[in-house]
């Protein structure tokens, strides 16, 4: 066993990270279960302790449920259609192509854009009459759109949505390349020898061994989708009429704009333990096989 | 296999193409259109402009709050990844090349931070931040930010740190180096790679950040681009042309700073994501 002297100086290495960790971190969800009991206005004294009732009216307001349904809703559509094409383009920059790095570079851009500009972008984009996707309907002859998308109810979200796609799908792409360039060559070429087609190849071949990073890609697809904001608030404010309000719109409409801070913390609760029991369900039950296969070399080399 | 083969070239680049002016033209057409005046925008919104007009551009480019926003994400970054990286090299060090009771214990409870979406903190976060009377405070972003890129952080460097060969730390100490001077001297020089990349993705995730400098910073003075990107939208809200030339060079930084640093980007986020 080793000394004091030892012990000491591990001590020393981990308080600051430590420090941070607890202050920033954890220190905030115990902040946020103990006020989420309370109805209070952000100032003054705690002293209106409700117990449950704060919860209880959570899930007896019919525009929660429906945050929480137009949550699984986007996170449905990533799995079902930004997931698949995201798969689908790095399949098709894997092949023998001129100018792959460049297309590579280029679907990854819009990641590291921040979320406000992106979304500041597409409200231009989206503007009724003088954005250009009103003009691009009208060439195309669908003028039943103009002056929809983020201003309609039933557009709202399927325009998000596109938003969402356009800013991260190039990252989901990164990943499944990553996954393509960790399976070995000779695998493939003995499954050609085999008679194996391209499609055969893909779906008995490439798909299985890409299940780690499908898997990775999945869980970050919940999390993210569950935790969006920026972009939402940005473009709709969760309007028009709720219509594309998420959990996080809501805690923040109802801490920062309305006061009741007792309510956005409940919400924040709410937000936390779906995260949390996701991510340790995943974690164990989907992710239990991969936690030692990492798929890529990684370190940028 | 000749005809047939371009036939197939021809049509993967097609799609290629397709994807690409997905990507692209939202882009374009902010950079185009940030060159007309907002009167063009509705007569022509798809041609190049009739007079190319820099006003807009010049103008911002003109305007001193612009230069205060970037000078103020720019130094924010920096701190913040300064101190994230700091304290998770540190933690990770010891949490990869040293056997303690609880060493587990404390790597798990810095994972736990991967899967914790800010949203959730940022309401109980303002109430503390308030109470330390850390608002209108830079380190009131900067230390959160540092602590959320923590997990992450500590995960990539931990990875690294154990690929050191422990014969390296034995011959250190048999030449006298202590706990410290290793870390220092041997180990952080030969993570340069690794601190690398973590500090790439400190920085972008610090200068794209809206919801903790939203809320923290009411005075201008302290604002960054991210919000002042919002506020211009609202003030501007009817000159489409200024608005989308602000964006534009808005996006300049973060770009060129891709153009740079994609490697380290895409290598650390593809690492993290996959040893997480």
């Amino acid at each position: 066993m080793r000394g004091w002297g030892e012990w000491a100086s591990v001590a020393w290495f981990l308080v600051p990270a430590l420090v941070l960790f607890l202050v920033f971190v954890l220190a905030p969800i115990v902040v946020a279960v103990f006020t989420g009991f309370f109805k209070w206005g952000g100032i003054g004294p705690l002293d209106d302790f409700v117990g449950f009732a704060n919860y209880t009216k959570l899930f007896d307001d019919r525009v929660f449920l429906g945050d929480l349904g137009r949550g699984l809703y986007l996170i449905v559509l990533s799995i079902t259609v930004q997931l698949p094409f995201a798969l689908f383009t790095a399949v098709l920059l894997n092949q023998r192509l001129r100018g792959r790095a460049v297309y590579r570079m280029l679907f990854f851009a819009p990641y590291i854009l921040s979320e406000v500009v992106t979304a500041v972008l597409f409200t231009m984009i989206f503007l009724p009459g003088a954005g250009m996707a009103d003009h691009l309907v009208g060439l195309l002859g669908l003028e039943g759109l103009q002056g929809k998308w983020l201003a309609d109810p039933s557009t709202v979200m399927p325009t998000l949505f596109v938003v969402m796609i356009w800013k991260y799908f190039g990252f989901h792409m990164m990943l499944f390349l990553a996954g393509l360039q960790g399976i070995p060559a000779e695998i493939l070429e003995a499954a050609s020898i085999d008679g194996a087609g391209a499609w055969q190849r893909f779906r008995h071949v490439t798909l299985p061994l890409l299940g780690p990073t499908i898997r990775i890609s999945v869980f970050l697809s919940i999390i993210g989708s569950i935790q969006l904001f920026d972009l939402v608030w940005v473009m709709t404010a969760g309007g028009p009429n709720h219509s594309s309000e998420t959990m996080a719109i809501a805690m923040f409409q109802f801490g920062f704009k309305r006061y009741q801070v007792g309510y956005a913390s409940a919400i924040s609760v709410v937000l936390f333990m779906i995260s949390l029991v996701f991510s340790l369900f995943y974690q164990r039950y989907v992710l239990r096989r991969d936690l030692n296969g990492a798929v890529t070399a990684g370190g940028g080399r | 296999m000749n005809a047939r083969g371009t036939a197939r070239g021809l049509s993967l680049h097609a799609v290629v193409w397709l994807i690409a002016a997905f990507v692209v033209v939202p882009l374009v057409y902010a950079v185009i259109s940030g060159f007309k005046s907002t009167g063009e925008l509705t007569t022509n919104p798809f041609g190049l402009p009739e007079q190319w007009k820099a006003g807009n551009y010049t103008g911002i480019l003109g305007d001193v709050t612009f230069w205060r926003q970037m000078a103020n994400s720019a130094g924010i970054a920096i701190a913040t990844t300064f101190c994230t990286v700091a304290a998770a090299a540190m933690a990770a060090f010891v949490l990869a090349r040293y056997a303690f009771r609880g060493r587990e214990l404390f790597y798990t409870l810095f994972t736990i931070g991967l899967m914790f979406p800010f949203a959730v903190a940022v309401l109980p976060l303002f109430l503390m931040l308030r109470t330390f009377g850390l608002l209108d405070n830079p380190l009131g972003v900067i230390l959160p930010q540092a602590a959320f890129g923590l997990p992450m952080t500590i995960v990539i460097l931990r990875g690294f740190f154990r690929t050191v060969p422990a014969e390296i730390e034995e011959a250190a100490t048999m030449d006298g180096c202590g706990t410290f001077r290793f870390f220092w001297k041997i180990l952080l020089p030969m993570a340069r790679p690794a601190l690398g990349t973590v500090s790439v993705l400190s920085v972008v995730a610090s200068w794209n950040n809206f919801f903790l400098p939203l809320l923290v910073f009411n005075d201008p003075k302290w604002q960054t681009i991210p919000v002042g990107v919002q506020q211009f939208q609202g003030q501007y809200s009817t000159d489409y042309a200024l608005v989308l030339a602000y964006i534009v060079l808005a996006m300049v930084p973060a770009l060129a700073f891709y153009a740079v640093a994609e490697r380290q980007l895409i290598g650390g986020l593809t690492a993290g994501a996959t040893k997480g």
